[in-house]
């Protein structure tokens, strides 16, 4: 396999353009493994996954699989799911809660911190095995957590998680804030959907404002054609969303779009809908205003709901929703093949019928067999089936190019909503993390 | 337990969806229908956990007619599929309504990519003018937990 230098790689992105290796290449990924996912700070969940000492779940993190646990004194470990010994993983649950984790082959046993707490015929090993540090699970060095949110990084320096988040901090503080009891939590099931293109693909898609009229013209159409249903069923937030996806060229315009530093961006709100809009007048929106408003007053609650973010994007790992209370975390599996799965939050003190709307807003925008989704995958793997053409070797992102103006919090607005700012900026990020050689 | 007419239907509506005669597959329905593919093995409701698919009559409506727009990416050319219906029981019979269980194996065939589904299936069938219509139609897909590609077919 050919080695890419830093100047190899450098001229892969250029202002308006990339080349199509950045997306198809597998010495392109697999120095991406090293060099950025085995970096960059990465979204693995959420605090309340793991709520109790002994609670636990599984995940990613680059190639390494990894156990994130709450420990005895009730500090968060994330563990190299892989026995010291002969590299049998610990644990094959996706979560759960356990004392301990022990190696199925030969019964090494290590506590909820790493440590090595038990070895069968430790005698035999000189010097004794059992509780010897240097055969622990090896721990991933940073950990650290943002407003309830569990962040980690392979490397052992590096920018702090502050640092790294900048101003999308204020995206995480829109999800928590929106909670009249001040707490969000996991619930309501993950979508773990896949499809066969690169991994920059979904992220790139998600503050693109043009594509809902094309990719999603289909449901659109079909929402439209569809008789208006008396009353507020189940059906009444998949319909909206499917609607307002179809919403005019001028609000997608004039929708603002910002990047930040390290690849990060985030969208305002293209929604209009008072279904949809927390903010906007509906009973149970009302009754949801009511409880924020009795624990942080009137004019606090008028600020946080005053907020108004569409997806919010931590590069390279996730991608939310704070006003919609989704998140998706998005694992690439190979050059061509990503994992994205999709959470639901619950917000503590709101009426349970917000978390229902969630749920049904979750199946049509998340949804594995979501006939809104299934289009965005679709065109994933046309995106990637197209790219494995050597006729042209460039992807054009010039979009909005040269109207980008700088904002405040260090980020930049776009020229407008449909601006590929957020594409330039993400691949900007991605050229500072790749020719940083060890 | 089972009954020729109820295994009838059920091979009726299997040949429908493979035929995508999918405008005469959605008049089987009742108009208070739901079709649900739950997300998570025994969910118990599709309220306050995610379905794969939970539509009612009228999101039933718009997934049969997307299936129609020219430009319906992923449903443009449509998967071609073959359901293997078995193990048909009537676990319940309260005169109008039955409960059916079946298994289902179903291939699905779409851009040079086959995948095999197997589900275990509750219809509640109801009697309605002498026929039997469909009030409620769940598919367990035996890996629902699992991470999946796209799901733009019918079960």
């Amino acid at each position: 396999m050919p080695t890419l230098s830093a100047d190899d790689i450098a001229r892969l992105v250029e202002p308006d353009r990339v080349h199509r290796a950045v997306y198809t290449y597998p010495q392109v990924f697999d120095l991406e493994m090293e060099r950025l996912f085995g970096r960059a700070w990465l979204l693995l969940g959420h605090e309340s996954q793991v709520r109790n000492p002994g609670d636990f779940f599984t995940t990613r993190m680059a190639r390494e699989p990894v156990i994130v646990a709450r420990h005895t004194d009730g500090s968060i470990h994330v563990l190299v799911n892989r026995c010291a010994h002969r590299g049998t993983t610990v644990c094959e649950s996706a979560s759960g809660t356990a004392r301990q984790f022990v190696c199925p082959y030969h019964g090494w046993t290590y506590a909820t911190d790493g440590a090595l707490a038990v070895v069968p015929f430790a005698d035999g090993y000189d010097p004794p095995a059992a509780g010897r540090s240097d055969l622990a699970l090896a721990r991933v060095p940073r950990v650290d957590g943002y407003r309830g949110f569990i962040f980690a990084s392979l490397a052992g320096d590096g920018p702090s998680l502050l640092e790294f988040l900048g101003h999308l901090r204020t995206s995480f503080d829109d999800l928590v804030d929106r909670a009249p009891d001040g707490q969000v939590e996991v619930a309501g099931g993950v979508f773990k959907h896949t499809y066969r293109g690169n991994w920059k693909l979904v992220l790139e898609n998600h503050n693109d404002a043009v594509h809902p009229a094309f990719v999603h013209a289909s449901s659109i159409w079909a929402a439209r054609e569809q008789p208006k249903a008396d009353g507020d069923g189940y059906a009444e937030i998949a319909v909206r969303q499917m609607l307002q996806n179809g919403a005019p060229a001028e609000l997608w315009e004039g929708t603002g779009l910002w990047a930040a530093p390290y690849g990060h961006s985030f969208m305002g709100d293209y929604h209009t809908d008072d279904r949809l809009v927390t903010a906007l007048d509906h009973p149970v929106f009302r009754e949801y205003r009511a409880a924020l408003e009795r624990r942080v007053g009137r004019e606090t609650a008028t600020r946080i709901l005053g907020v108004s973010r569409w997806n919010s994007i931590v590069y390279p790992s996730c991608s939310f929703m704070s006003q919609f209370r989704q998140l998706r975390i998005v694992q690439p599996l190979a050059v061509d093949r990503t994992l994205v799965s999709a959470y639901s939050f619950r917000l503590a003190g709101a009426p349970e019928q917000m978390f229902r709307d969630t749920v049904a807003f979750a199946n049509v925008v998340n949804g594995t067999g979501s006939p809104v989704l299934t289009d965005d995958l679709e065109v994933y793997e046309r995106a990637q089936h197209g790219l494995t053409s050597a006729r042209s070797d460039w992807v054009f992102l010039g979009r909005g190019r040269g109207g980008d103006q700088p904002d405040e919090q260090r980020t930049w607005r776009g020229k407008s909503g449909t601006s590929e700012i957020h594409i330039r900026n993400q691949l900007e990020a991605w050229v500072q993390y790749m020719t940083d050689e060890p | 337990m089972s009954g020729p007419e109820v295994d009838r239907f059920l091979y009726r509506e299997a040949w429908l969806l493979d035929h995508g005669r999918l405008d005469e597959w959605l008049s089987l329905f009742t108009d208070d229908a739901v079709y649900w593919v739950p997300l998570e093995a025994n969910q118990s409701e599709p309220f306050t956990t995610g379905s794969l698919i939970y539509d009612d009559r009228r999101l039933l409506e718009i997934r049969v007619r997307q299936t129609k727009h020219p430009r319906a990416h992923a449903r443009v050319p449509a998967p071609r599929t073959v359901h293997q219906v078995t193990n048909v029981h009537i676990v319940a019979d309260q005169g109008h309504e039955l409960t059916v269980t079946s298994s289902l194996v179903m291939v699905e065939y779409r851009n040079e990519r086959q995948r095999v589904w197997g589900g275990l299936v509750e219809h509640r069938l109801r009697r309605m003018d002498g026929d039997l219509r469909i009030a409620a139609k769940r598919v367990d897909l035996i890996n629902s937990e699992s991470e999946l590609d796209g799901i733009a077919c019918l079960f």
